[in-house]
């Protein structure tokens, strides 16, 4: 098998997988990287949500040779200290239920503050529509989104 | 183990911890005991059994176990707080655990039923006082002074009239020498400071920097992982296997047939999964292979038939319908629904010669180890099983079939091994919300009062569809319930507010049919009925009828009902797990399709916990039970779901979402559920508002297949 050299979180890996396997299962099961999470394995939920070169992609559809050089940058990566202004609000706001969903939601919300760093509410929820929470908290996630981007 | 006995009250002192400190183990089974009883003495030397207590260090951080799994409930916060409160914490230096399945050390160590806080209330105020009790007698000792002159805040003693404080941590050692008091007072509730307040779910962190806390999240050096084809039709079994290619695929260890199980055991997620797919599997008949079209057969069947399945009867009910000046009939019907929690499916199991070691989200861990300890037959005491945090339950977890499998496979190969479930496993997979339909009549006399009530429900593997002691049982003279039940090789299972998560809808719905029919306002037909059950009730009455009555004044007065012109309003309330919820719905037409814009609750769930928690519980039960009620729907072709993943199944999403209000009344009875009584509910308000803005009855989910939502404007 190819060996695979990824840029992750700014440091450098390397992966001895299939050019096919998705790279939600390279960071998962090669390189230990679990907070993305898999939902549904056919793009539909964004629990496997990461960032390609700042935009945000779904990892569970993405072939890891198909990334090449491009930077990835993942939950763990998003901040040094765990305090992104989304990660600071998701705690202010109290967002969490069961909390499966939240990293893909967190990334998803990144890379449109990446672009749009004060959305207006119907950019937030066509950004954070494919994201899938479960438990309901969507009245929270949209709350935090929008503290969040007040705070960049 | 030393033994030793204690008071009544059953709570257990300590003695030091390695560097100092109060470790008190409170039982968890005997805290109203009446007796004295024994209970074993925690050997805490061995820091590793840390167990069944809460422990306050010498740099005073207070140490408290949470013994449930936490799905999102956010028991590991609630719990907690309880403690704290009554130990009178300072909130910033409490670190919680997740305990591990300890049988011996726990009770009711399972997440289900909304029942946790109600149950475990009185214990953990125990805990806290009796630990806070210890802490001020320790500081009264050291000072000399009278312990009735202190008092505690914020983790600290203080004797006002001395000036003199200690915290916490600089009383432990001391306090852990001491007696454990035989009675302790609690708090009036008007001096709580955490109890009631909105505070943050201790996990946060953790979630929103994606530490490895759920079970998909557990890998271990060496471990193999799995994934198993099940049968994908109800119904049948295997017949053959051929795995040559599947076994021939790179990273590919074995593949194992047990049971109706053919499991593919590899070296990483991908490459068992991608082997999967080369499985050649013929399957054969086993049982009745079944479609929607041929329940829908069954559910006439059954709701036409002679025979009875009486839940409760009361008065006569053929009478009141033969004397009646108006009938009111209609039937209601929902589909399977899967709980598709985020997190898949997913367990590790390593069984060893000497012993099994499991690891994984489950609801009910107790029972997933005793139901592996009968299968592989280890004594249960062999067996230790870790509880992760859960990505989601809804009832799935309540089963174990998933932990079971796991167990047996590592059985089979002896390694340790992950068993991942993909969404299609999931989703087609089984342990379904039974399909259900009922049958409502209502009687009304010539003023319009509901003088006869009829409900038939027929479920496909639902046991009981009905629940007979429910609201309005009791309010009418009249009434009769029947429950019919189809046995189908369909698996089904608890999912969030079991049965009721349907029946709250189609009750609701049709006693708003039914005060259209009386000429009533829907809001008034219910609280005359409760006032009938009040001072004439037939036969018992096992709601409190103030609680129902609090909760719809306060959201008619709430929602402004019947006060918004152009708004249109429907209304529901619902009594489940202890707790009571009014919930008002607000819809508007927007190019001819109705909308729902805002829903209002109101919720009695006696002394809320955690304020922030609370109203997540309220919030998430509404949107899951508005999601399901308008989007989602499992269907059969030859006992297979005819939805496989997210793309068919289809769940509620960020746009789709209502604004929603939430109250709770604060009278200050002892806690009652919350996980699930704002869902079933919600249904019920939506269809009756829906019918406010278009005249149409909604009396089948989901609502998004119904003609006001598929005619063309």
């Amino acid at each position: 098998m190819p060996v695979y050299k990824l840029q992750i979180n700014g440091k450098g890996y390397q992966a001895d997988v299939a050019a096919d396997t998705p790279l939600l299962w390279v960071l998962r099961d090669t390189l230990g990287l679990v907070g993305t999470k898999f939902g549904c394995g056919i793009a539909q939920c964004g629990a496997c949500i990461v960032h390609l070169n700042g935009s945000a992609v779904k990892s569970c559809v993405l072939p890891v040779a198909s990334v090449k050089t491009a930077a990835i940058t993942t939950i763990e990566g998003l901040s040094t200290m765990g305090d992104h202004p989304l990660q600071n609000a998701w705690n202010e706001v109290d967002v969490p239920q069961c909390g499966y969903c939240q990293a893909g939601q967190i990334m998803t919300a990144a890379a449109l503050l990446n672009k749009k760093p004060h959305p207006s509410e119907a950019e937030i929820d066509n950004a954070m529509h494919g994201n899938i929470c479960r438990c309901g908290a969507y009245h929270r996630i949209r709350e935090a989104v929008k503290l969040a981007s007040t705070k960049i | 183990m030393q033994k030793l006995t204690t008071s009544r009250r059953d709570f257990l002192k300590l003695t030091s911890l390695t560097g100092g400190g109060l470790m008190l183990g409170f039982s968890w089974f005997n805290a109203d005991a009446e007796s004295p009883v024994i209970i074993e003495k925690i050997p805490f030397a061995d820091n590793k059994s840390f167990n069944n207590y809460l422990s306050i260090a010498s740099d005073g951080t207070i140490t408290i176990l949470s013994p449930n799994p936490e799905l999102g409930q956010n028991i590991m916060t609630s719990f907690p707080m309880i403690v704290a409160e009554e130990l009178d914490a300072d909130w910033t230096k409490v670190k919680v655990l997740q305990a591990p399945l300890d049988t011996k050390a726990f009770d009711r160590q399972l997440t289900g039923g909304s029942g946790a806080v109600p149950h475990s209330w009185k214990k953990l105020r125990m805990a806290g006082a009796t630990a806070r009790s210890m802490l001020m007698q320790a500081a009264a000792s050291q000072w000399n002074l009278p312990v009735e002159e202190c008092s505690t805040n914020n983790s600290m003693v203080t004797h006002s009239k001395s000036g003199k404080q200690a915290s916490y941590g600089d009383l432990t050692t001391l306090a852990a020498t001491l007696p454990v008091p035989k009675d302790v007072k609690l708090k009036d509730r008007k001096d709580f400071k955490i109890v009631g307040q909105a505070v943050k779910n201790v996990a946060n962190k953790d979630i929103v920097t994606g530490k490895p806390i759920f079970g998909l999240d557990f890998y271990r050096e060496g471990m193999l992982h799995a994934m198993i084809q099940r049968p994908s039709s109800f119904g049948t079994k295997i017949k053959s296997v051929d795995s040559a290619a599947a076994k021939a695929m790179p990273g590919i260890v074995d593949v194992v047939v047990f049971k109706n199980n053919v499991a593919v055991v590899g070296k990483s997620t991908w490459e068992v999964s991608k082997a999967r797919k080369l499985l050649k599997i013929e399957y054969e008949k086993d049982g009745d292979i079944e479609s929607t079209s041929d329940h829908n057969n069954i559910f006439t069947k059954l709701m036409d038939s002679s025979t009875t399945s009486i839940k409760r009867a009361n008065g006569d009910v053929a009478a009141a319908f033969s004397s009646a000046s108006k009938i009111v009939k209609a039937e209601y019907q929902c589909p399977f629904l899967s709980h598709a929690p985020l997190e898949p499916m997913n367990f590790f199991a390593h069984v060893r010669p000497d012993g099994i070691e499991l690891v994984g989200p489950t609801q009910t861990p107790a029972s997933a180890r005793s139901a592996v300890a009968k299968l592989l037959s280890v004594p249960e005491d062999k067996i230790t099983l870790e509880i992760t945090r859960l990505g989601g339950g809804f009832g799935r977890r309540l089963k174990w079939d998933y932990v079971l499998e796991a167990a047996e496979l590592s059985s089979l190969i002896k390694a340790p091994v992950k068993v991942t479930w993909t969404r299609e496993d999931d989703i087609t997979g089984g342990s379904y919300r039974p399909a259900v339909r009922y049958r409502f009549e209502a009687a009304l006399d010539s003023k319009g009062n509901m003088v006869g009530y009829k409900c038939r429900g027929v479920g496909i593997n639902a046991g009981s569809s009905t629940r007979e002691d429910n609201f309005p049982s009791g309010a009418v003279d009249n009434l009769m319930i029947e429950s019919f039940d189809h046995k189908s090789a369909i698996t089904t299972g608890a999912w969030r507010a079991p049965i009721t998560n349907f029946l709250g809808f189609a009750e609701q719905a049709f006693l708003d049919e039914v005060a259209e029919a009386a000429g009533k306002d829907p809001i008034q037909f219910r609280l005359d009925l409760l006032a009938k059950a009040r001072t004439n009730p037939a036969g018992p009455v096992k709601y409190n009828i103030d609680r129902m009555e609090t909760v719809i004044k306060m959201a008619a007065e709430k929602s402004g009902w019947g006060k918004k012109p152009g708004v249109f309003q429907g209304f529901s309330v619902y009594f489940s797990h202890q707790s009571y919820v009014a919930q008002v719905c607000e819809v508007i037409m927007q190019a001819g399709k109705p909308v729902v814009k805002k829903i209002y609750a109101v919720s009695d769930c006696g002394q809320v916990i955690n304020l922030s928690g609370a109203r997540q519980q309220v919030m998430g039960g509404i949107v899951d039970g508005l999601g399901h009620a308008m989007y989602s729907k499992l269907t059969f072709k030859n006992g297979a779901t005819e939805q496989t993943n997210f793309n068919s199944y289809r769940l509620i999403r960020m746009k789709e979402i209502p604004e929603i209000e939430t109250y709770f009344v604060d009278n200050g009875i002892d806690p009652t559920g919350l996980g699930e009584p704002a869902l079933p509910p919600t249904g019920g308000a939506v269809a009756n508002a829906i019918f406010k803005a278009t005249g149409k009855r909604l009396r089948s989910q989901p609502f998004i297949d119904q003609e006001v939502f598929t005619a063309k404007a």
